[in-house]
């Protein structure tokens, strides 16, 4: 179930828009801080409180990257894979990413620590190759980095 | 040198704050703009000053707000709406501009906003960049305080709300009236033109389109006057360029230079050259939907007008630097697979067409290439272009493919004799 805090700032937000509706991309965003994810049960809450109908609502949610339909880990990498990146060396790191977790592209660590995922440019090309976990950057990554960075999250 | 977007910019310290940004100058040009000068005069000014949008297009700033319905008939509210998505792959300088002084941007964009007379203003910025949020959020809330934001600002009867809408990813958005279906909360596809979004856009009504840098531009000008502006540049387009470079260079980054400036002042000056034992063979000028040019083209002046006259486009000005040990066909197969993945399906040439030319790419970089896929490559960059496609996401796609095959056709020929690639 929404709680009380999630239906809140989805309200909050929707005063931003002249339709409740265009702030399904936010509310969903909302949500998944809380809860890591969008579960069917929660999609049809949301769709709910703007008012619009559960497949709008999931027509909108399954076209987005960062909307996550599925379970992930407590942490989320997602390691850039366009054009700087490639040629400063995305192969090496995303070998190694998947070595030392265990994990291919797109799936979770058995502990539930770690989801991998591949994603279009960051912004960062200047300190390429690059990624994110959660909300924060590490450029100019190397296999001691990376190993360094991973054992610093819980 | 001036350099008036970055000169209040420290990568070693947080971005000013209001006080500290009026301190240095900033808000002058607001409180020209409000208390001096009609919504008319402050867009003749930008139209003078011969500024240029800084998102790719070129297309002259002035000339777009004046398409904006004005006057008691105009449809109302009329919308702003700054692209700060920046998804151009290798592309990194509103970045800067958005961490290091998010007040200019807000000044940018409340003066902007008078010009066209719009009342409510969103910036449509990335997820990735997550400390651009967070110090545009302590930015807006200040300037709310001030009263630069809300309800008659600086007693001149102009009200203008303003909002941060943080994107959940897809390049597509960029494109603009994809942009403004994603603002509306739907799946981001663009809409079919005409109309055009300055007579009907979000929500029906009247919207304007402008990028972060263009708009950081504004407050400059207001404040300072086109002949100053114009000063700046090294040729007719006014102002200073944030260009930047990336790929094996000694030191990538992004600089606020004249517009105008060779690639080779760039890469050589400011990149510092190549990395030991490389060499240049190639370079993408302004993002990944630009033309590969090669270093033939070194001394090309970096502005709209010379880098359309050697066959390429300025873009966003940040270039990609190719060395001598990338190899060729493996970029393009990374830039198709990334284009074919971003887009939004909507129509046949590029939801089918991308897939396929990425499919041909990697085949032939991994050994599995046919002597006649360089044809089919060839041909399909005749067949995906503007006309033909519902945006210019595809034909964007077509520009480093063509030029590569122009100008690298060996190296695909090596890879299909050889099958292998040779660079590995």
């Amino acid at each position: 179930m929404l709680n009380e805090q999630e239906i809140k700032e989805i309200e909050a937000v929707a005063g931003h828009y002249p339709m409740k509706r265009a702030a399904g991309i936010d509310a969903l965003k909302i949500v998944q801080k809380h809860r890591g994810w969008i579960s069917d049960e929660i999609l049809n809450q949301v769709a709910d409180v703007l008012d619009m109908s559960a497949t709008d609502l999931d027509a909108v949610a399954t076209f987005y990257n960062f909307i996550f339909r599925r379970p992930v880990g407590r942490h989320v990498i997602l390691v850039c894979d366009s054009v700087s990146c490639w040629i400063m060396g995305y192969d090496t790191i995303a070998d190694h990413l998947q070595h030392r977790l265990g994990i291919g592209f797109g799936e979770t660590t058995n502990d539930g620590r770690f989801t991998l995922l591949p994603n279009v440019c960051l912004g960062a090309c200047d300190r390429a190759p690059v990624m994110m976990i959660d909300d924060q950057l590490y450029g100019d990554l190397d296999a001691e980095k990376i190993d360094k960075i991973l054992a610093s999250y819980d | 040198m001036e350099q008036p977007l970055t000169q209040n910019i420290r990568p070693d310290r947080p971005p000013l704050n209001l006080t500290e940004y009026e301190n240095a100058g900033g808000y002058q040009g607001l409180r020209k703009a409000l208390t001096q000068l009609s919504p008319g005069e402050v867009t003749q000014l930008v139209l003078e000053a011969n500024l240029r949008g800084r998102g790719g297009a070129g297309f002259p700033t002035g000339r777009k707000w004046s398409f904006v319905p004005m006057g008691d008939d105009a449809p109302q509210p009329k919308y702003l709406v700054i692209n700060a998505d920046e998804m151009e792959p290798a592309t990194f300088k509103d970045r800067l501009l958005l961490e290091g002084d998010p007040h200019q941007l807000i000044e940018g964009i409340i003066i902007a906003a008078y010009a066209v007379q719009a009342g409510i203003a969103y910036i449509f910025l990335r997820r990735a960049y997550v400390t651009a949020s967070q110090r545009l959020k302590t930015a807006i809330d200040e300037a709310y305080a001030k009263g630069y934001l809300g309800r008659n600002i600086l007693g001149s009867g102009f009200n203008l709300e303003l909002y941060l809408h943080t994107s959940a990813g897809r390049y597509i958005c960029g494109e603009e009236t994809a942009l403004l279906n994603a603002l509306e909360g739907k799946r981001a596809i663009p809409r079919s033109k005409p109309p055009f979004p300055p007579m009907v856009g979000l929500w029906g009504k009247p919207t304007t389109f402008n990028n972060v840098e263009t708009i950081c531009n504004v407050p400059h000008i207001i404040r300072r006057g086109p002949v100053w502006f114009k000063s700046l540049s090294r040729v007719p387009d006014g102002g200073t360029k944030i260009y930047g470079a990336s790929g094996k260079v000694r030191r990538p980054g992004a600089w606020e230079l004249p517009m105008g400036v060779s690639i080779r002042e760039i890469l050589e000056e400011h990149a510092g050259g190549m990395q030991d034992g490389l060499s240049l063979r190639a370079f993408l000028p302004g993002g990944a939907s630009t033309d590969m040019l090669t270093a033939e083209h070194l001394d090309v002046p970096m502005d709209f007008t010379s880098m359309q006259e050697a066959g390429s486009r300025l873009g966003t000005g940040t270039i990609v630097v190719i060395d001598d040990r990338t190899c060729i066909v493996g970029l393009l197969g990374n830039l198709m697979q990334f284009f074919a993945q971003e887009s939004c399906g909507w129509c046949t040439p590029c939801r089918e067409g991308l897939a396929w030319l990425a499919k041909i790419l990697n085949a032939i970089e991994q050994g599995r290439g046919k002597p006649e896929d360089i044809d089919h490559l060839r041909l399909h960059t005749r067949l995906i272009t503007l006309g033909r496609t519902f945006c210019a996401l595809a034909p964007g796609a077509m520009e480093p493919l063509q030029s590569g095959l122009m100008y690298f056709e060996d190296d695909f020929k090596r890879h299909i004799h050889e099958k292998r690639c040779p660079w590995r």
